[in-house]
């Protein structure tokens, strides 16, 4: 915990930090618990889960393929695997290993790729996922889940051990500031509302909620209009019952996302609105399908306009054409 | 079971993955003939598995990572009472379980495999959950030599040896042809001994269709203790049908009526000699 800044808890913690605690709490009290990395532990935060508990950390070296091979063998096995690795090389390097040895085999690991997005800034596309959403959405039999916030990483960190699945955990590097309400219920394939308001809805997920809420509260600070927020922390299943309401309650909808526009959580919910009958104003704001500019992760996602001020012009640009 | 009784058994598998390669009007006709003693040796002498105790944490693991020859695997899980023979008659007919590669839809199937190179990482992680739990059981995988190109074998051998995995036995099915000609040719992966032995393994090479050298390979697991073991098995493509035998052409060719009686005179034949 920490500052409260603009009735927002500030924590110094990143996603994948507080994953890493939780993970260490699950295998105190559940010795089928086990961590695979690929050499993955430092940026994972997963050296005092090692030091922990060195029978259940299973260092694969740098080889993803086989990485997710054999945490599938270990999940056939009886054992809860938590295979842990860049989410640019877990899910494109072991992509096949994904789809069949955990998805269509239904061996139950939980894939957590961790400094997603666009987190390694600087080091460019080799170490970015802008892809994972989209490449993961078009397989059967894994649940997709971003977490916003420091809660939602600790409640889907505890789901995931109890259901016997494939699922896929995306975390970044940042430290989070809770959204509120943090003792809100948590279910995968529930969308969170952090914050309502009838002009329209802002849906975003992981870390690009916070700016998300930012823009909203800037919308209805400076321009009188109100938001709708949704962490939309579950991409597949998609909370389709939550959307169509959105999509009757409110004006307008914009999706935001770390994550190329092809693919993601805006196309997941395109399909879904317009194939069920919603004609709304509708903006998927996310990387663009262009060589991706040089810079931190706040540089990159300021440039494409995800954040507080990008949002808010977005959101009133698109109320212009109702 | 002794070596006649596998003859015997070997001969009837035969026919029964020709009649259902027909049956279906597709399938993996020579690999399947080429791995046929090996599982043959593994199911009925070895693994301890049944319908029975698939369910149970302690059976032995098969993992077929060729998927593509799982006509093969579906006689012998058939014979072994793990469901109806007359299901195969469903062979990748629409809506059926039985595809033309291994699935979990099938009762006795360990890993849905068919994109090559996946069987060997999964056993390996299978094999060391086994270590872990400090569980006897054995994790058997059975590797085509057309599919040790893939990377991800090599990256699986270094774990295997690195944990010393000495539960694990992976078998190539070394028939040395693949789809586009003599694996030797397409990207050769020999010496095969010495590279599994420089990534930390122990090796044995035996005539894969000799009944007694399997049964006596397969009695020696682990080779050398704290080492993953390799069985190099010398197989034929096509295997006891002489108009196949190290035809490429019969990689997944089906035979035609009058083909399939000749292979079933063949077979018969061969039976009256055991």
């Amino acid at each position: 915990m920490g500052a409260v800044i603009d009735n927002e808890v500030v924590t110094t913690r990143s996603n994948q930090d507080v994953f890493s605690g939780i993970l260490q709490e699950l295998a105190a009290n559940d010795g089928q618990i086990v961590v695979v990395t690929s050499d993955s532990r430092g940026s994972g935060k997963l050296v005092p889960f090692g030091q922990k508990f060195p029978e259940q950390i299973v260092e694969i070296g740098i080889a993803e393929q086989n990485l997710v091979g054999v945490a599938a063998g270990l999940a056939s096995a009886g054992k809860k695997a938590f295979a842990v690795s860049p989410a640019c090389f877990l899910t494109a390097r072991a992509l096949e290993q994904i789809k069949n040895d955990v998805a269509y085999s239904d061996n139950p690991v939980r894939l957590v790729g961790i400094s997603a997005g666009v987190s390694y800034g600087p080091l460019g596309t080799t170490h970015h996922s802008l892809h994972d959403f989209a490449v993961l959405r078009a397989i059967n039999n894994i649940i997709i889940v971003a977490p916003a916030d420091n809660f939602e990483t600790e409640q889907a960190a505890r789901l995931s051990a109890k259901i016997n699945k494939p699922i896929y955990l995306r975390f970044g590097k940042k430290p989070m500031p809770l959204l509120n309400p943090c003792e809100t219920s948590f279910e995968f394939g529930k969308g969170r509302i952090v914050r309502e308001g009838d002009d329209l809805a802002i849906i975003a997920n992981g870390e690009t909620v916070y700016p998300a809420l930012q823009a909203a509260e800037k919308l209805h600070h400076e321009h009188g209009i109100n938001a709708t927020v949704v962490s939309m922390h579950t991409i597949k299943p998609l909370d389709t019952v939550l959307l169509a309401k959105l999509a009757i309650d409110t004006g307008a909808i914009i999706t935001v996302e770390e994550h190329g526009v092809y693919g993601g959580l805006g196309e997941a919910c395109a399909s879904y609105l317009l194939q069920h009958g919603y004609k709304k104003p509708f903006k998927i704001m996310g990387i663009p399908d262009e060589y991706t500019v040089t810079g931190s992760q706040a540089e990159i996602l300021n440039h494409y306009h995800i954040s507080k001020d990008g949002i808010a012009d977005a959101a009133i640009q698109l109320l212009k054409t109702i | 079971m002794t070596e006649r009784e596998l003859a015997q058994k070997s001969i009837a598998y035969r026919k029964n993955i020709l009649k259902y390669i027909v049956g279906a009007n597709a399938g993996h006709t020579g690999g399947s003939l080429s791995c046929i003693d090996i599982l043959n040796v593994l199911y009925n002498n070895f693994l301890n598995v049944s319908p029975e105790t698939f369910a149970s944490p302690d059976r032995d693991r098969y993992i077929q990572s060729k998927g593509h020859c799982v006509e093969a695997l579906f006689v012998v899980l058939a014979d072994k009472g793990f469901f109806a023979e007359s299901d195969l008659e469903t062979l990748c007919k629409y809506k059926s379980h039985y595809i033309g590669h291994p699935t979990r839809k099938v009762h006795g199937v360990e890993q849905n495999t068919g994109a090559l190179g996946h069987g060997l990482p999964v056993a390996v992680g299978t094999a060391l959950a086994a270590k872990m739990d400090k569980k006897a059981y054995r994790v058997f995988t059975l590797l085509g030599d057309g599919e040790l190109p893939e990377g991800s074998n090599w990256e699986a051998a270094l774990t295997a040896s690195h944990y010393k995995l000495d539960n694990l036995c992976a078998i190539v099915d070394k028939n040395t042809l693949q789809i586009t000609g003599p694996t030797a040719d397409v990207c050769n992966t020999d010496p095969l001994d010495k590279k599994f032995e420089t990534f930390g393994w122990s090796v044995t090479e035996v005539d894969g269709h000799d009944f007694k050298a399997l049964n006596e390979t397969l009695a020696k697991i682990p080779f050398e203790t704290g080492k993953p073991n390799l069985i190099i098995a010398h197989t034929v493509k096509g295997k006891g049908i002489s108009f196949m035998e190290n035809q490429i052409k019969w990689h997944h060719g089906v035979p035609n009526k009058d083909q399939y009686i000749d292979a079933v005179d063949e077979l018969n034949n061969a039976l009256a000699l055991v």
